[in-house]
This record gives structure tokens, sequence and C-alpha cells, in this order.
């Protein structure tokens, strides 16, 4: 007999697994767009002047940030920030401001 | 010397600790009735309140909260210099906690702590007291007024105010200002660091001379500053002191105040005796002293030390401690607050939920200094944890503005608007 029992733990092991994996990654890059509010607003979400993050296109956010790291893209403050972020942060947080409701 | 988490207890189990604190035995009971998990947060400023709204929001309003402060409304310190220079009101910078309490179901407490009780959990006030799961203390600063002879709070709420909280001393100092001869001394005196937002007397000696080049521009801005050079944004500093105000502002590095005559306006370094029209004396600084009510300064008995990935404190299980009043190569800076409040808020929300919070926390700071009605220019950094050495580390790339421009007195506008929102509204 198949034990369908000890296949069920392992793949509900597995899937808690990944689904706690999932979340600790959203809960970093939470975490990590969370600085951003004092200028860009809560969550993104801009209570003027400066742009608004929040429903943001990811590759629009992903080229932006790398072109201030670059220098390509000028700015008056974002080049510093985006030199202190990695890659892999830029795509964390294009993947949290992509899903945030634009205001 | 640090008290670690070992040595507490130890402390603890040998029965030191229990019952040294005292006040523990209030009679009026519990303040507000606990019916779940609960954060209790001491200090409504940029740390604490941020903290307070962000635990609500992050835990799907699960998590109580209870939040502890003295003043009735908040104000904001950052741009509290414009208020000087003339182009903002304090109006303009006061905002009320009725959002965090409507919006999101926060228990806002006016009042003060009396006595924090680490064992048992429970914060004392006058009218009884707060139990809690964890409590964050955000106490700011407060300042060490024995280090001036002559000076201490009432002094300077009466005339020498050093208006670094923003509040009525701001407002204070601004009539002071206005009611200055042409041809007088406006007298600005700087602490050695650390101390609240390091750049932030220099851009007042930019408001203060933006208000006299304008109005009476025969007079003089003095700094004593106690440390040996300006401490931040130094070439820029002195490029807008150079260029907007020519031989207005006379800068004296090495210049330790050590005692103040209130009654002629005389502040005295170990060089001289500086008479002024106006005497604008910053006192050194220490983490609030509500810290030592739990002994959470374990830093030179003056700054909290604390785990960086979740705030807690190196003195005692389950209380937090966020803003300036950490020991941390982070600037004691509005920004940095709120940085460092969301950091703690989701590691206790994590915490509580029996989860192990985010083990690499990276958070940034923009900090602009406004040097006349228009211009401003910034530092901005990006600090990263550093797991080997645990503690916060400056990332590459930070940095200060090419130059002071309209454009980032625009930008310095907007970063209030947003970050007053993000905190409280």
């Amino acid at each position: 007999m198949i034990p369908y029992r000890k296949l069920f733990i392992v793949i509900a092991g597995f899937l808690l697994f990944t689904s706690a994996q999932a979340a600790e990654v959203s809960k970093h890059a939470r975490g990590l767009a969370a600085s951003c509010s004092a200028c860009h607003g809560t969550d993104g979400k801009s209570e003027g002047g400066m742009p608004e993050l929040a429903g943001l296109d990811r590759m629009l956010f992903i080229t932006s940030m790398k072109e201030f790291k670059s220098g390509a893209r000028p700015a008056t403050v974002m080049h510093q920030h985006a030199k202190g972020y990695t890659d892999e942060e830029f795509a964390l947080l294009a993947d949290f401001f992509a899903a945030q409701k634009r205001h | 010397m640090s008290f670690s988490r070992r040595d507490f207890i130890k402390a603890s189990a040998a029965g030191i600790v229990v019952g040294v604190f005292p006040g523990c035995a209030t009679s009026g009971g519990e303040i507000v009735k606990k019916t779940g998990q609960r954060v209790v947060i001491v200090g409504g400023g940029f740390g604490g309140a941020t903290a307070a709204k962000y635990i609500r929001k992050w835990s799907d309003n699960k998590i109580e909260v209870v939040l502890i402060e003295r003043n009735p409304l908040f104000i904001s310190c950052p741009m509290s210099n414009t208020v000087l220079g003339g182009s903002r009101t304090i109006e303009d910078l006061t905002l009320s906690y009725d959002v965090l309490k409507k919006k999101y179901g926060i228990n806002l407490i006016k009042g003060e702590v009396t006595a924090i009780d680490p064992e048992k959990q429970t914060v004392m006030l006058a009218d009884g007291h707060l139990s809690y799961d964890r409590l964050i203390v955000a106490p700011g600063v407060d300042f060490m007024f024995d280090k001036i002879e002559g000076l201490d709070a009432k002094v300077a709420d009466a005339s020498i105010p050093h208006a670094w909280k923003a509040g009525a001393q701001t407002v204070m100092l601004r009539k002071q200002l206005v009611a200055m001869p042409d041809g007088g001394v406006f007298a600005l005196s700087i602490p050695k660091g650390p101390y609240r937002c390091p750049p932030g007397p220099y851009e007042r000696a930019c408001q203060v001379a933006h208000y006299l080049k304008n109005n009476k521009p025969k007079s003089k801005v003095l700094i004593l500053d106690a440390n040996p050079d300006i401490t931040s944004k130094k070439g820029l500093f002195m490029a807008a002191w150079n260029e907007l105000y020519p031989g207005m502002i006379e800068y004296r590095p090495n210049s330790m105040v050590t005692a103040v005559n209130a009654d002629t306006r005389t502040a005295k370094t170990e060089f001289e005796d500086v008479k002024a029209d106006v005497l604008n004396v910053i006192p050194p600084m220490r983490s609030g002293v509500v810290a030592d009510m739990a002994g959470l300064a374990t830093v030179d008995a003056r700054w909290c030390g604390v785990d960086f990935l979740t705030y807690e404190s190196k003195a005692r299980r389950n209380i937090h401690v966020i803003g300036d009043a950490v020991s941390a190569a982070l600037p004691k800076s509005g920004h940095m607050a709120t940085s460092q409040a969301k950091v703690a808020a989701a590691a206790i929300i994590e915490m509580l939920q029996g989860e192990r919070p985010d083990q690499n926390p990276t958070i940034a700071n923009t900090c602009y200094s406004v040097v006349s009605d228009k211009e401003a220019m910034h530092v901005a950094n990006v600090y990263r944890y550093n797991a080997e050495k645990q503690v916060m580390v400056s990332a590459e790339g930070g940095g200060v503005s090419a130059k002071r421009s309209e454009l980032e007195g625009a930008f310095a506008g907007y970063w209030l608007k947003n970050i007053l929102n993000d905190v409280l509204l």
C-alpha cells in the first residue's frame, strides 16, 4: 500500500517550507522599501512632490535604479542611494512597489 | 561596561534585580485593559509614533499598542530651524496624534512614566500601570545641563534657549532674534558629538544669518563649536556661509562652552568670555532619562546599546530602544529614527508570532539642510547590518549634494510632507 499519509506530510512540509521562504523574502522586501517612505510616501504612495513608487512597473523601477547607480541618469539624491543597494535588492524593491496600489 | 543578557539572567536568578524598582506598588491598576499581545511604547516622537503605527499596520491590527507621550501635540524638530529664518511657523510643523488613535486604533496615553519593572513587564504612571509583552523605549535625547555652570532647564526655558527640541523654545529664540538690535551678536554653541542632528547647528547658523541679512545686516552670528571642525556637510556649509552670508558668520572650533551667565548673556569657554545679544547654548546630550528607569544606557552611561536585528536592549530582555537614544554609527536624525522603528516593529511582530526576524536589515537616511528661504542640500546614505561585527555600517555610495540648490529646497519640503504623513497619518 502506498503510504499516502507519509507522502502528504512530505508534500505539506515542502509547501510550508516554500511559503515560509516566500514570506521571509517579501518581509525583507517590505523592510527594504520601508526606508523609502520618508521621501516617497508610505508604501511608495507619495503625498506630493516626490515620484510615486506604488504601482510602478517593475522593469521601469529596476532600469531607473540601475541608471541612477551607473550615473547614466543624473539625480540630486538617488544616485547615492542606488549605489548602496545590490541588483537583487532592486528586484525585491521592484516587486514590492509593483504590488502596491497607486493612490 | 555593558550588562549582558546572561548577566541579567544571573542577577535575576540571584534575586539581585528583583525589588530594586520603586513605584511598583501603584494602586491605580491596569490603565488600559490588556486583552491580547501588547506592545507599550514610551515616547511619541519620530521613532515612537512610527513604531506604533507600523506595529498596527503590519500585524493587521492584531497586536495592541499603547503609546505614552507627555506632550499633547507632535512638533517636528526637522525643519524647525526655518522657523528662526522666518519661512515657516511652528504651527506649520505641529500635528495631532488623532489619526494614530482613530485610524490605527492606538491607545494614546498622555502622561509620564514614573518607573519600569522589567521583571514584571510593567510600566508605571502616576495613575496606574500598563503591562506589556514588549516595551519600546523611544525617549529621544535629554540635555546634560550639569556640564554647563549656570545653565539648567529653567534658565533654558526663561532666557537661554537651546531650542533643540522644537516647540516653545523655538518660538522664544525667534522672538529674541527679532528683538535683537542691528549690529548685535547671535552666539550659538555646539556640544561635542554625538548629539541630535549633526548638521542642525550649522543649518541654524544659516537660517539666523538669512533673517539678519534681510533685517539687521550689521549683525553677526558667532558659532562656538566644541568640536575640532564642522561635523557634517563641511564644504557645503562653508560655501553657503561665504557666498550667501559673506562676513556674517564667524566660526570658532574647539570652543566648548563650560559656563553661562544668564543676567549678562555671557558664555564662557576655555579661552574667552563671549557676550551676546542672543545666546543659544545647545548643551551636551544623552539618551532621554527614561532609559535609566530600566538601566538601558549601557554605553558611557549615556547611550543605549541594542541588537541591531531587533533593537532589543543589550541590558534587558523584551525592552527595545529606538531613535536618538541608541548608541550606533548611525546619524541621530528623524529619518533614521523612523527606519529603526520599522526594523524594530517588524522584528517585534515576528518574535511575538514565534518567527525569526529579518537577518539582513538595510535602511536609508536622507537628511536635508535648508540654508536660506529657498536653497537646501542633503546627505544620503544606506546602512546595512554587518553580521560579523553585529553593527550597522555605511554602504557604498553615500554622500552629500554636489551643491546647494533651489531644487533641493523644494525636495526638502516634499521630504517633510511625506515623512510626517508616514509617521502620523
